[in-house]
């Protein structure tokens, strides 16, 4: 069974129809890339398969179960982590301790008005910075770090519940273009010892064909096409819409905010 | 029918009043983000200059050109204001600002009495419109008239400036998005400036109207801002069109509401306050706001457990508080306990402000709920001391239980209002329930038990019960519970993400917040003998905003030390001199301008007391 | 922070000390202040001390005069050489912000740091409660001066607490007089939206109905305390058609109300009575456009032509170059009376002070008054007369001096009602 199914998936914002019955499927250890030109419409379906916007119409469901409409919290709980496109995190905390709350929620700790929270899963919350690279930076406040470092310790976060289905809106978005295999590089690792299954948004075509398994490719809201890297760069429509915007293959969509 | 239409005409007057001022306040607030209480001292001021200017020019074109002066005058006021103290605080917390806007109504009050004396100055009534007309058979006095046409006058004029100026346009991009006007270079500094102008112009206009219809007096301040704060958010911060509405809604509620129930006076405007947010948690026509936090602001550092020096330096502390009652008489005692008590008070607020993120303007409900806690049970049941300081915690938390539901549904200024609203409805209760909680002549006799009498005593007491409350507050804070709160509050989006239920906590924290403001309004009741609804009121919930403002929102010993100041500065100017409130107004404008993040914000960002990042 | 460009880390060295500098003061000022109050205060000096507690921010227009009067009572004093054969009267007063809590602390300054022999002042009930309570407590003779309401000597009477103005219930019962000699029949009400509003309304409307069983109150306004829409309260009472009404709404309130009504013409045809309007801290505001025909409680100080009044008109103008108003009053006769008591006591000491006061007689500008012993109120009464406007001024006419005395309840009445 896969483990993310999406059928019908649509979303209209007053006049706009961001999304319009989109449906596909992500299986446990698969990469998914989500392409399309800005405005697509890329976040609001990550928004609506976490939760954070009801559907107007479609499903979606977690290893065969309906999560559509249901809140981000307990959709989490159910095993979906995200990353945001404008990464969210917690400022006034150091790296390690954002790390630490999201595993204190994922122990369900939170109501513990007791003891000490920094004492709490140290060791697991550095282990996984280790594994994204931010260890040296575990005591930092999380601030004033750099862009890139924030989406790693997002990744972490992410991690952090494990998941068993990674939502990655733009993970390498305004990293270099050496930092930006390297996050993938390891994002690809973690799926494959974890068997998480990954749908991930990038505009850096050279992430999307390096590291996905397949892609699908959104237009003004439609999936378009599907298929593996090969197929969907051959597809003639997807080129006629890439020529549009340009930026099928070059590296002109890593936006920062 | 011509009684009905006259009513009605009467609610539109006062309206088109309210709407003058409240459309100030909109306009400051929804560009500059300042929350202004010396709004209503704007208004007072506009109204005493007019009088004044009146009075010597005399006629007809004297009097009219006194109440544009007077407009005027009030406006540059305003801007001095703004050149002198607001300007240099615009990278404070939030709400920072409110701070220096309260050290500024204090000045006003003592400088206006200085100037213009005590009595109430009866100004002349508008030449030309001193009659009535009749409407239906009924009289109907003219100058109402000029004022009713005035309110949707004023709101063409500000519709005009707003749409068909550059200045305008800025205006409502600054007020959309802040950050966004910043980043597009526009002069910010010159935007906020001339916009408190208008602000306070508008303040001083509506005050000016007024002097043909009541005396100028030294109340005015106080008894406008309150409400014009509710029309704005009943209206929708930073929409004017919404203030008109709100303005027009509860003039004609105040109007038709006293002819169904006399009694309703105190309350009624909060009560459909109340129910407005609660129906629609951004007012009538507002948006949602995009948090103050953010660019503007420092962020804030993480918090640190005391590392060795800062537990030395607080068991230092409690050493000296436990030895004082040897050195110290009656008198000092007293007023060091009843910092401990403000101590605690504003912890509690700072709980919910910090860490939760919740601006609460109504928190002395939780204080006065937990004083009559106690106060009841000495009253209805005889109860002892003891009784009566653990039902005032739970008398308060749970009122905080039952009023936080809906405010946690709430974010920002509305949330803070809503606070202020529900603080309200709890104070006109004990106002005028008088079988129950003997009204405004409140409940004497709550003094401690024979153990507990003597000063020293009852200062042990306190400080135990205070610091325990501090430190059981701080521990709460440094725990999961805590995190997940702040977590709440830096993130609500990841925060639900990473299954955190943000509202569930709020609300959770703003009742253990109740409780312990409730258990510092017990104590106060204790060493005070008596529970009044003053309290509750108003002044109480803005003393525990500045403590804690003052103290430092961002850090957590902030409010503690702004509590002792605060109190301090207070009961010393008292008994030097008559002018304490000017002395007190300057205190706070200095101590605001020379820490702008507060005492212990700035202190701490100070090389010497900075933590060495790792 | 990372932002910091080196000047600004210079800078913030400078500041830093500076900052220390400023704290350290700070601390150090509020410490004395605490450490000198501590010890201060020690040696019982020659003078009678007074512990004085008003609003003096909070109404100044009330209390500014009122502490015209009674320093004019305190020279008046000292200069005939003070009390208990040569000890010097002083005053030591205090702003209690108008709010109870803070004039219990400072009460307790008074007491416990400037070893104060008597507690006097306060104008608002609940203020003058707080400190009754606090008096009664520490056992301190407190001299109520103003707070009306009859809690302060009935219910809530103490044996530490004496109060010198006429209260609520003296004053409606003075005005009740007048409005039954009034044909009026349907009367309507308007008071501030407190218990000093609340209880002079239903006293009044007892008392009027036990004169007058045929009258009838057909409608009733409670606006909120210096917030009053007095269009629609006018328009609301007119609505009611009452031939008379009773007002209690006094200050800013009352000249709202005035103006509206007037305008509206609200009160032609219409008797009024109403509570304290002929004081000239209320009156005086409305000048010219003082409500003619009103019947009013107050005190027409330039009419009074006692000896004992005009002895005092001629100090008071003498020392302020103003007229006094009804606070100066009450001021001046506070502290006589405490005078007076001392010299009956014969010391300072509280049980002999309070002993003293029961029954004493004390000479006030406005005639002999007596403490009573059974409810520790004062007979100070209140004149009573109708308005007028002479010369664009809201004047007193027609008024008589009701004595206190004559409008107290019996003493069977006043017994059930003060715990004894
Ligand atoms: N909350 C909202 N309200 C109104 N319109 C919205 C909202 N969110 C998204 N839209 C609109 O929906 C469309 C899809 O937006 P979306 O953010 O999903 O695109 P995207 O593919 O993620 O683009 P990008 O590559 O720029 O991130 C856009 O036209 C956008 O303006
Ligand atoms: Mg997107």
């Amino acid at each position: 069974m896969a483990v993310l199914e999406v059928s019908g998936l649509t979303k209209s914002f007053g006049g706009v129809q961001a999304v319009k019955g989109v449906g596909f499927s992500v299986e446990a250890g698969e990469l998914l890339a989500l392409v399309g030109p800005n405005g697509a419409g890329k976040t609001t379906c990550f928004n609506m398969l976490n939760g954070q916007i009801r559907p107007d119409a479609g499903d979606v469901r977690l290893a065969g179960v309906s999560i559509a409409g249901k809140s981000p919290r307990r959709i989490w709980r159910m095993g979906v982590g995200r990353t945001f496109q404008i990464t969210a995190t917690f400022g006034s905390m150091t790296v390690l301790e954002n790390i630490q709350m999201v595993l204190l929620s994922h122990h369900r700790n939170i109501h513990d008005l007791w003891t000490r929270a920094t004492r709490r899963h140290a060791d697991a919350a550095l282990a996984l910075l280790d594994r994204v690279g931010m260890a040296s930076q575990a005591s930092r406040p999380c601030g004033v770090l750099a862009y890139g470092d924030l989406k790693r310790v997002e990744l972490a976060m992410a991690l952090a519940g494990e998941p068993r289905l990674l939502l990655m809106d733009e993970p390498t978005a305004g990293m270099a273009p050496a930092e930006r295999i390297d996050l993938m590089a390891l994002t690809a690792d973690l799926v494959r010892e974890r068997g998480i299954a990954v749908l991930f948004t990038e505009h850096d075509m050279d992430v999307v064909f390096t590291h996905a398994d397949r892609i699908i490719v959104l237009n003004r809201g439609e999936l378009i096409a599907e298929g593996p890297p090969a197929a969907v760069r051959a597809n003639p429509h997807v080129q006629e819409v890439y020529l549009g915007s340009g930026s099928m293959y070059g590296h002109a969509g890593g936006k920062t905010p | 029918m011509g009684f009905y239409l006259v009513q009605f005409l009467g609610g539109l007057a006062q309206a088109s009043s309210l709407f003058l001022v409240a459309a100030g306040l909109s306009i400051i607030f929804g560009v500059t983000r300042i929350v202004n209480f010396a709004h209503g001292s704007f208004y007072m001021l506009g109204a005493y200059l007019a009088y004044t200017l009146a009075e010597r020019m005399g006629g007809a074109v004297g009097f009219w050109s006194a109440i544009a002066l007077a407009a005027v005058a009030t406006g540059v006021v305003g801007v001095v204001m703004e050149l002198l103290v607001l300007r240099r605080l615009y990278r404070g917390p939030e709400l920072f600002q409110l701070l220096a806007t309260f050290g500024v109504v204090l000045i006003v009050q003592d400088v206006a009495l200085l100037i213009w004396g005590p009595e109430d100055l009866l100004g002349p009534r508008a030449p030309g419109l001193e009659g009535v007309v009749r409407i239906l058979g009924r009289p109907f006095p003219k100058y109402e008239l000029l004022l009713i046409a005035l309110g949707p006058i004023v709101l063409g004029l500000l519709w005009l400036l707003f749409h068909r100026t550059r200045w305008g346009t800025l205006v409502r991009a600054a007020t959309q998005d802040r950050e966004m006007t910043a980043a597009l270079g526009i002069n910010q500094t010159w935007l906020f400036t001339s916009v408190l102008f208008v602000g306070s112009l508008l303040a001083g206009l509506g005050g000016a109207l007024q002097i043909p219809r009541e005396a100028v007096n030294l109340h005015m301040d106080i008894n406008i801002v309150v409400e014009a704060f509710v029309v704005v958010v009943v209206g929708g911060m930073g929409s004017v069109g919404g203030a008109f509405l709100a303005a027009v809604l509860i003039g004609l509620i105040q109007a038709f509401g006293i002819l169904v129930f006399p009694q309703i006076t105190l309350v009624v405007v909060f009560l459909f306050m109340a129910v407005v947010l609660v129906v629609r948690p951004h007012g009538l026509m507002g948006r949602q706001q995009a948090t103050a936090r953010g660019a503007g602001h420092v962020p804030e550092a993480p918090i640190h457990a005391s590392g060795m020096m800062g537990r030395v330096a607080a068991v230092g502390l409690l050493v000296v508080l436990a030895a004082l009652p040897a050195l110290f008489g009656d008198y000092a005692l007293a007023v060091l306990t009843e910092m401990m008590i403000l101590a605690l008070f504003a912890a509690s607020l700072h709980f919910i402000m910090g860490p939760g993120g919740m601006v609460s303007f109504g928190h002395a409900a939780y204080f006065g709920l937990g004083a009559y806690g106690a106060g009841l049970l000495v009253k209805h049941l005889s109860g002892g001391m003891v009784a009566g300081l653990v039902s005032a915690p739970l008398f308060a938390g749970l009122g905080a239980l039952l009023f936080g539901w809906f405010c946690v549904r709430l974010s920002g200024v509305y949330l803070a209002m809503l606070t202020l609203a529900f603080a309200q409805i709890v104070w006109s209760i004990a106002f005028q329930w008088y079988a129950v909680t003997g009204g405004d002549n409140g409940i004497l006799g709550v003094w401690p038990d024979g153990w507990a009498s003597p000063r020293w005593a009852f200062y042990y007491l306190s400080l135990v019960l205070c610091a325990g409350g501090v430190l059981m507050l701080r521990r709460v804070i440094f725990s999961p519970f805590g995190y997940a709160l702040r977590a709440g509050r830096d993130s609500p989006l990841r925060a639900d993400a990473v299954g955190i239920d943000v509202r569930h906590l709020q609300w959770l924290a703003f009742t253990v917040a109740g409780a312990f403001a409730g258990l510092a309004g017990g104590l106060y009741a204790y060493s005070k003998g008596s529970v009044f609804p003053t309290l509750m009121a108003i002044p109480r919930s803005v003393d525990g905003l500045v403590m804690v403002l003052l103290g430092g929102v961002q850090t957590l010993t902030g409010p503690l030390v702004g509590a002792a100041v605060f109190h301090a500065l207070n009961t010393e100017m008292v008994r030097y001199t008559d002018h304490w409130r000017l002395t007190l107004g300057v205190a706070i404008v200095l101590l605001v301008v020379i820490f702008p993040q507060g005492i212990v914000g700035t202190l701490a960002r100070l090389p010497f007391f900075r933590r060495k990042e790792a | 922070m990372m932002l910091d460009s080196p000047k600004t880390r210079s800078r913030r060295t400078v500041l830093t000390h500076l900052l220390r500098g400023v704290a350290g003061i700070a601390l150090a000022t509020i410490m004395t202040g605490i450490v000198t109050e501590a010890s201060g205060g020690a040696a019982a000096a020659e003078p009678v001390r007074i512990g004085e507690i008003n609003s003096y921010t909070g109404l100044p227009a009330f209390t500014l005069p009122y502490r015209n009067g009674w320093e004019l009572a305190v020279a008046e004093i000292n200069a005939n050489g003070g009390v208990l054969g040569g000890r010097m009267l002083e005053v030591i007063s205090r702003d209690d912000g108008g709010k109870p809590d803070d004039a219990v602390r400072v009460a307790n300054e008074l007491v416990s740091n400037e070893k104060v022999d008597v507690l006097a002042g306060t104008f608002f009930s609940h203020i003058g409660l707080a400190v009754s309570d606090y008096a009664l407590r520490t056992k301190k003779l407190f001299m109520a001066a103003e707070p009306l309401t009859d809690a302060m000597t009935w219910e809530k009477g103490n044996r530490y607490t004496f109060r010198l103005r006429p209260s609520t219930y003296m004053q409606a019962a003075m005005l009740v007089e007048q409005a039954a000699a009034l044909p009026a029949k349907r009367w309507a009400t308007v008071a501030p939206n407190y218990e000093y509003g609340q209880s002079a309304v239903t006293i009044f409307k007892q008392l009027l109905k036990e004169k007058r069983p045929d009258v009838e109150f057909v409608a009733e306004q409670w606006p909120a305390q210096g917030k009053i829409d007095a269009g629609s309260t006018v328009q609301a009472l007119a609505a009611a058609e009452p031939q008379a009404i009773f007002n209690v709404t006094f200050g800013p309130d009352l000249a709202r109300l005035v103006r509206e009504g007037t305008t509206r013409g609200a009160f032609d045809g219409v008797s009024v009575v109403s509570l304290l309007t002929g004081e000239p801290e209320y009156l005086d505001p409305m000048k010219g456009e003082a409500p003619t025909g009103w019947i009013v409680t107050g005190y027409p100080w330039d009419q009074i032509d006692t000896p004992a009044h005009k002895a005092f008109l001629d100090a008071y103008q003498a020392k302020y170059g103003d007229y006094p108003r009804l606070g100066s009053i009450v001021g001046y006769t506070t502290i006589k009376s405490i005078a007076a008591a001392i010299e009956k006591a014969g010391s300072t000491e509280t049980e002999a002070m309070v002993d003293a006061m029961k029954g004493l007689k004390v000479d006030s500008p406005f005639a002999q008054i007596t403490y009573r012993a059974i409810d520790h109120q004062a007979t100070m009464g209140a004149y009573v007369g109708t308005i007028a406007v002479k010369d664009g001024k809201g004047t007193m006419i027609e008024w008589t001096y009701a004595d206190g005395a004559d409008y107290l309840p019996a003493d069977d009445v006043v017994l059930k009602r003060r715990p004894q």
